[in-house]
Order: C-alpha cells, then structure tokens, then sequence
C-alpha cells in the first residue's frame, strides 16, 4: 500500500540534493571549524556557504544568521535571550495563546525569574488582534513574541501589524517562523521583526539544525556559553553536515517557493474543499490566511487519536494536534483558546501536504475519511449530541 | 594597570558586543580596528569585566592608544585609538 503523508507540519523528508552535499562532512571533511588548518577551513567555508543561503531565503544578511540546533532552541533563545538582554528596561513579555510550546514554556521559565507574562487569547480562526497587543503594552514591556503561524490550525497571523506597534513603542519584537519559512515568503525586513526562529526540516533540510535571525544591531543575551561560535552568541561545535544541509535546502526553497507553494495549496484547496462536506466536520483556523499546504479540522464525537489509527490502517500519515499536545492527550490552548470546547479539541486533525504528495493522494484521503468517520460515529456514545459550530465564540467576544 | 576614565569621546566607529564574553571582547576588537584608518577612534562596547584589564593591555602589546573607559549604568565604554603607519601583531602574540 503507498504511504500517503500528509504530516509535513511535523516533518519533511531530506531531499537528495540535501544529503548529497552533507555527505561530505560526515566522511573526509570531518574538521571542527574553529581549526586552524585545511580540514577547519573547509568546514568553515561550508558553514558560512550555508549563513550566506539562508540569509538569501528570508532576506537578510548572512551575519545576522545564528544557527541553532533546532526551531525550539531558537525560540528559547530569543524568548529568553532577548527579554533578559532588556531587564534593566523592565520585566514585561507579550506572547499569544497560538505559541508553540517552545515559546510558550519559555516564557513560563520567565515568570520564575520575575518577569510578568500576557498570554493574549486568539479570535476564532486563531487570529491575534494587533489592537489587543497595543492594548497589552505598559512602560515595563520589553518583549513581544507571536508565531507567524500556528502549526495547529495554520493561521497566518498578521505579523507586520503587530511589528509597527513594536518599533513604535521601542518593544524588542520575535516571532516564531517555523511553520513558514521555507512554506511561503517570508521577509524579515518587510515583516519588521527584531528577530525570527527557522527550522531546517520544515522546508526538507535535516533534523538537528535551526536559526535564529537576528537583527544587526540587536542585543541578546546568549543561551549557551562557551567558545566563540556564532559571534560568541551560541557556542558549541557547530553541526556541520546539518548546517551545510540547511544552507544547501535554503537555496533549493529559494528557487522553487512560487511552484511548491502553488502545488500544496491547491492540494490542501481540495481537502478543505471535500471533507467539509463531511457531516459534522469544521475547519479550523482562517479559510485564507493559511500556509499553504495547511488544512486542519475539528471532527465532532469522536477522539483524534481513533482517527489517527484508522487513517493508519489505510496507510495515511496525519497529526491530531500539535505533537506535544496530542502525545499529552490535553486540550490545545489554541483551540481552547478560539473558542472549540475541549470535547471537540480531542478531534483535532490536522493534514499537512507536501512536494511528494499528488491530486491523486488527496482524493484516496476523501474516499477513506468519511468512512472512518462513519465507523469511528458509530462506536460513539455522544455521537448524539454535543457541541455544534455556532457555539464557537464570535469575533466580538 | 590603572583604569583611566573618560567622557564624551568622539568615536568613528562603535562596536556593541554587549553580553559577548571573553576572548570576543578581544576578536572583536582586532577584528574592528583592522578596519579603520589610521587614527581613527573605536567605541567598544562591552558589560565583560575583564575587557577592562584586557582592552588596555591589548593596546600596549599592539601600539593602539587606549583612550579611556567611560561608565554607563550596565556596560562600559571603551575608546581606542587605531595607531598610525604599523600594522597590528597577529592577536595570537598577545598574551592575556
């Protein structure tokens, strides 16, 4: 049976070209790039190759590049780094109920050391307001971090918005670009942010690899201390093969965005399109201000978790949640937040496509659903009553 | 060494190495002022402690003119002016 994988918000394959390039510097360029002969050098240009590559995808300059080991470290980097470097200024942080729980948790960690958190609450399609944020600033604020998507239901938030308000209130701004760098344009300097964390796997890089982008001119306060990598900002013999691999995806991305993005999106146009004539299922998130290979759903009287085996059982790979969360069996606090009662956030789904994914495995996804959904009903002691859309909360409230 | 402090020096250039720790207060430094004229004044800043036995060391070894140290509330100002007609030692021969 062909496995049909519709988890890309998760992870992506690496792509050939991707590890033809890293090969190298897992045999015969094994040097540490601090050294100071051949073997050093060549890593070392392998690295700052990669700096250069990636800072061409989000347009910025290769020295305001600082590779980390993952999208979650840089987040915890920024979140941590970034209020810390301003606590003479004062001790207050925005973030968003839509925050992966690498900034979530982090600023969590923060308010153990002094700091005062707002957790700003999402609308129904898992939007934050820009007046809310305006409205949550005081004379202590020093930071505000908002994802630039939610990996959950897709929703693209409006990051532009929320940087203006920033830059005019001198609020050092990081948001997290995980889901969306290497799944549709992103440009720092037209987004504004004073920082933006990227993950190398989400756009078929390796694991292991991740970055901050940091603003020239902005302070940080590092996260690990040691030797002189990375401008002295994050020590650590650097990952090589996973950088060199990151740089190699970056270019790749670069060069393809326009046609990955054009053929994800009219594969998750399609889902959204058929499985909301599925009886009792919703969409989450906005119908358009989505990444693009996002289609994500609420299914009523039944557990995401059901569906997960079943859909395996047809071979087809998808997410319930985020995956801490549906590991955890908790409610979302993005789908709380939007108002979905926590009965529905346990059927949570989430399809995520991918360059490897054709029409023709969105359709076996239609044919196999209903069914499941059916059978999985059928089962359901609540399957006769509960929760329906309209008591989801209005924009107002 | 004695620390001699300053005020309102006119730098050329200003490096912020604000929570950089040791040796990048060092690299940093030699990495700046290789990039200036000769002449010209460098601002580092710098909230590492050492920097300030180190940057005036630093300049005696390499004949750059240590002009001074001015205090901010949570970092330091550190003036250096770049000496004229002799290039700078390789950093590995100073000894810190």
């Amino acid at each position: 049976m062909k496995r049909l994988y519709f988890d890309h918000v998760a992870t992506n394959p690496l792509l050939p070209e991707v590890f033809e390039v890293m090969e190298p510097y897992f045999k015969g360029e094994f040097g540490n790039p601090l050294s100071m002969y051949d073997l050093g050098f060549t890593a070392k240009q392998g690295i700052d190759k990669a700096r250069e590559q990636v800072g061409a995808l989000i347009n910025a300059k290769a020295a305001e590049i600082i590779f980390t080991s993952s999208g979650a470290e840089a987040n915890n980097f920024a979140v941590k780094g970034l209020a810390m470097s301003r606590q003479n200024d004062g001790n207050h942080v925005i973030i968003s109920k839509a925050e992966h729980h690498s900034v979530l948790n982090t600023a969590r960690s923060l308010e153990k050391q002094g700091f005062v958190v707002t957790y700003l609450p999402l609308d129904k399609y898992g939007l934050v307001d820009p007046a809310a944020v305006k409205g949550a600033i005081n004379k202590d604020t020093v930071l505000i971090s908002i994802t630039h998507a939610n990996s959950e239901v897709g929703t693209i938030e409006p990051i532009q918005e929320i940087s203006e308000i920033a830059r005019e209130h001198k609020i050092t701004f990081h948001a997290d670009g995980v889901a969306t760098v290497g799944n549709m344009e992103v440009d720092v300097k037209a987004l504004g942010v004073d920082a933006l964390s990227i993950a190398a796997h989400q756009f078929y890089g390796p694991k292991g690899a991740g970055a901050l982008y940091l603003r020239a001119g902005q302070r940080i306060l590092p996260l690990i201390y040691g030797g002189i990598q990375e401008n002295g900002r994050r020590a650590g013999t650097e990952n090589v093969p996973a950088i060199v691999g990151m740089g190699k995806a970056a270019e790749l991305t670069k060069e393809k965005l326009p046609e990955r993005m054009a053929h994800v999106k009219t594969l998750r146009d399609r889902c959204i399109e058929g499985l909301s004539k599925v009886e009792k299922v919703h969409l989450t998130g906005h119908r358009t201000l989505r990444l693009p290979g996002h289609a994500s759903f609420v299914v009523e009287f039944i557990e995401g978790e059901g569906m997960l085996l079943m859909l395996l059982s047809k071979s087809i790979y998808a997410a319930s949640g985020s995956a801490c969360t549906s590991k955890a069996l908790k409610a979302s606090p993005t789908l709380a937040s939007m108002g979905i009662p926590t009965s529905l956030t346990h059927g949570s789904i989430v399809f995520s496509f991918g360059i490897g994914n054709e029409m023709e495995d969105v359709e076996s996804l239609l044919t196999e659903f209903p069914a499941i959904v059916g059978k999985l009903r059928a089962m359901s002691p609540f399957a006769k009553e509960g929760w329906r859309p309209e008591d989801m909360k209005t924009e107002e409230s | 060494m004695s620390l001699k402090f300053v005020e309102n020096v006119k730098a050329d250039v200003t490096s912020d190495i604000v929570y950089m720790m040791c040796p990048m207060h060092l690299l940093k430094l030699d990495e700046q002022i290789k990039e200036l004229e000769d002449r010209q004044v460098l601002e580092l800043l710098t909230d590492y402690d050492g920097a300030l036995e180190d940057v005036p060391a630093w300049c005696q070894k390499t004949g750059n003119e240590f002009l001074g140290i001015d205090e901010e509330e949570d970092y330091y100002k550190i003036y250096i002016r770049k000496a004229s007609g002799k290039p700078a030692p390789a950093l590995k021969e100073v000894n810190t």
